[in-house]
């Protein structure tokens, strides 16, 4: 069963910006599916539109079966919304955040206290559950927001750059909470601009560019796509100038650190040989971006080409 | 059934919001009153006589308590749910499956209750000048019911229009508490002259606090009958109004 159905969906706001061209997107049910692009490219607005937020121009969409123009409600409950910006009351305690928002869901006052200490426990908040939201830390406020999105058992969970702002550690640590209950069976859609994010939790990718689909597939097969990886090389001693070798594209970052665009067909062992004809010994090797970040920066430069 | 408890959240938490606050929302309108009643009804009114056939201070109570229930029940729902729209957390009830009657509901319902709370307490401070009659308490009960409601309306309707702090206030300051004032709190339209007397018969304030000090004492400057004709016309307008801009979305979706 699809999760997400969304077909020719259009947005057009007030002031004559085509947010939303005609958009056709599919998630099926379990998935944990990346949407990619750039800021201002139509992310935002298709979220406010699937959770009611923005109103659509046209088009259908369906979440689980359920039509957005004929079961709104339905379609509401079945979505839990992890928003962009921090938006909850910041006078409000923790708990009161949680367990109202489960009534706005029709759940009683005791059934929502106990869910809420659950998801409350379960993102390191319980201790935290009398704080005003304003006294929370930057990670804890994102948690919270995961937390009130949970609240109501959602089917379907969209985060739009849920990890903004937040260090390595907690990141790391949302990870792997959206890990278990994307196992558990809930569907995911993330937003994010840390593409080695979308990476390495998302199974299925779409990317949107100026209102329109430019990408749709699995992550795996976007990857494979990947013709060209980059290097960082450092070398030992500084080189005198740059070598030109035949199949490789060379060029200096610094005084002993060079860019090397490696062909996946040729391999980065024929490189090493040609530098070491030129005397230069490399003494370690980084990827120069994620390779995720590669293909987007492509798909996304050749949007732009079109739309000049 | 859900929609019941949705209904009771969005009102628990209003009253939760006004009580917590209490010395912003409570405490001003008795200190204020307490003076109204203290200099305007006991030191001034003692030597003006009597006003409508009733002591001054006694004349003054009705219209007093139902300025106190305008002012609250306007700037408890103009407040809360302009800081719901500025803090963003107003998207926590419209992406919820709540219809939008009800999220009205809450709010006009948690504006009433404010203007109930603040009404009575005043009216509480009012007895303590001077005894309180309640000769048609039915006409006084409609009155408040009416008058806090339309009045929780409108402070939405001003809610859903602003776009800053600024506002919320201009409402209060420029148009509500003139009109307050020239609707006969303190004072009866028989001692204004016939032009003035014209221009009080079209401010709706005049027939809600006549009809209350009606509720109370028994005398008007207007038809009763009239008064909630009025009264009920004015909700009627605003409540589709609300409805309408809650429906559309306006200042809420993009």
């Amino acid at each position: 069963m699809q999760a997400l159905s969304l077909r020719n969906l259009r947005k057009t706001y007030k002031n004559g910006l085509q947010a939303l061209k005609g958009i056709d997107l599919d998630v099926a049910s379990g998935d944990f599916f990346a949407l990619l692009g750039p800021n201002g490219a139509g992310k935002s607005t298709t979220i406010g539109i699937l959770c009611s937020l923005v109103t659509k121009t046209s088009g259908q969409v369906r979440v689980f079966g359920h039509d957005l123009d004929r079961n709104p409600h339905e379609v509401r409950r079945a979505i839990g919304l992890v928003p962009q910006e921090i938006n909850f009351n910041q006078f409000e305690k923790v708990i009161n955040i949680v367990v109202n928002q489960a009534g706005y869901y029709g759940i009683g006052r005791r059934r929502a206290l106990d869910r809420a200490e659950r998801v409350l426990t379960e993102l390191g908040l319980w201790e935290r559950r009398n704080t005003t939201s304003r006294q929370l830390s930057g990670g804890m406020k994102r948690r919270l927001m995961i937390a009130r999105a949970l609240v109501h058992e959602p089917r379907l969970l969209i985060l739009d750059e849920p990890t903004a702002g937040v260090d390595i550690e907690i990141r790391r640590s949302m990870w792997d909470y959206l890990r278990q209950i994307n196992q558990a069976g809930m569907t995911i859609i993330l937003t994010t601009h840390y593409l080695e994010e979308a990476e390495n939790l998302c199974r299925n990718i779409a990317i949107i560019n100026h209102g329109q689909i430019v990408e749709h597939s699995a992550m795996p097969e976007l990857l494979a796509r990947l013709h060209v990886n980059q290097f960082i090389l450092e070398l030992r001693h500084p080189p005198g100038e740059v070598p030109e070798v035949p199949g490789y594209g060379l060029e200096r970052l610094d005084e002993r650190s060079l860019l090397a665009r490696v062909p996946t067909d040729r391999g980065i062992h024929r490189l090493f040989d040609a530098l070491a004809a030129h005397d230069m010994e490399v003494v370690s090797l980084r990827n120069a971006a994620n390779r995720l970040e590669q293909l987007f920066v492509d798909l996304v430069d050749s949007g732009k080409t079109k739309h000049v | 059934m859900y929609k019941l408890v949705a209904f009771q959240t969005i009102l628990y938490r209003e009253i939760y919001r006004f009580m917590r606050i209490w010395p912003q929302t409570v405490l001003p309108p008795a200190i204020t009153t307490s003076l109204y009643f203290l200099i305007f009804g006991h030191l001034i009114g003692s030597r003006l006589g009597d006003m409508g056939s009733v002591r001054y201070i006694e004349y003054i109570v009705p219209g007093i308590v139902l300025m106190s229930v305008i002012t609250n029940s306007y700037g408890n729902v103009v407040a809360s749910f302009y800081s719901s729209k500025f803090q963003r957390n107003i998207e926590e009830m419209l992406i919820a499956p709540i219809p939008n009657g009800l999220i009205l509901a809450g709010y006009v319902m948690g504006g009433v209750l404010r203007g109930l709370l603040t009404g009575s307490i005043v009216a509480g401070i009012g007895s303590l000048f001077t005894p309180l009659h309640l000769i048609h308490p039915d006409i006084a009960a409609g009155v408040f019911l009416l008058t806090a409601t339309l009045f929780s309306l409108a402070g939405f309707i001003n809610a859903v229009y602003a776009n800053s702090f600024d506002d919320i206030s201009i409402v209060p300051n420029f148009v509500l508490n003139p009109l307050v004032y020239l609707g006969g709190v303190f004072y009866s339209a028989s001692i204004l002259p016939e032009t003035w007397r014209a221009v009080a018969l079209a401010n709706p304030m005049f027939y809600m606090i006549n009809a209350f000090r009606y509720g109370f004492l028994g005398v008007s400057d207007v038809d009763v009958q009239l008064a909630f004709l009025v009264m009920g016309g004015t909700l009627i307008v605003l409540l589709i109004w609300a409805w309408y801009l809650l429906k559309k979305g306006i200042g809420l979706k993009a």
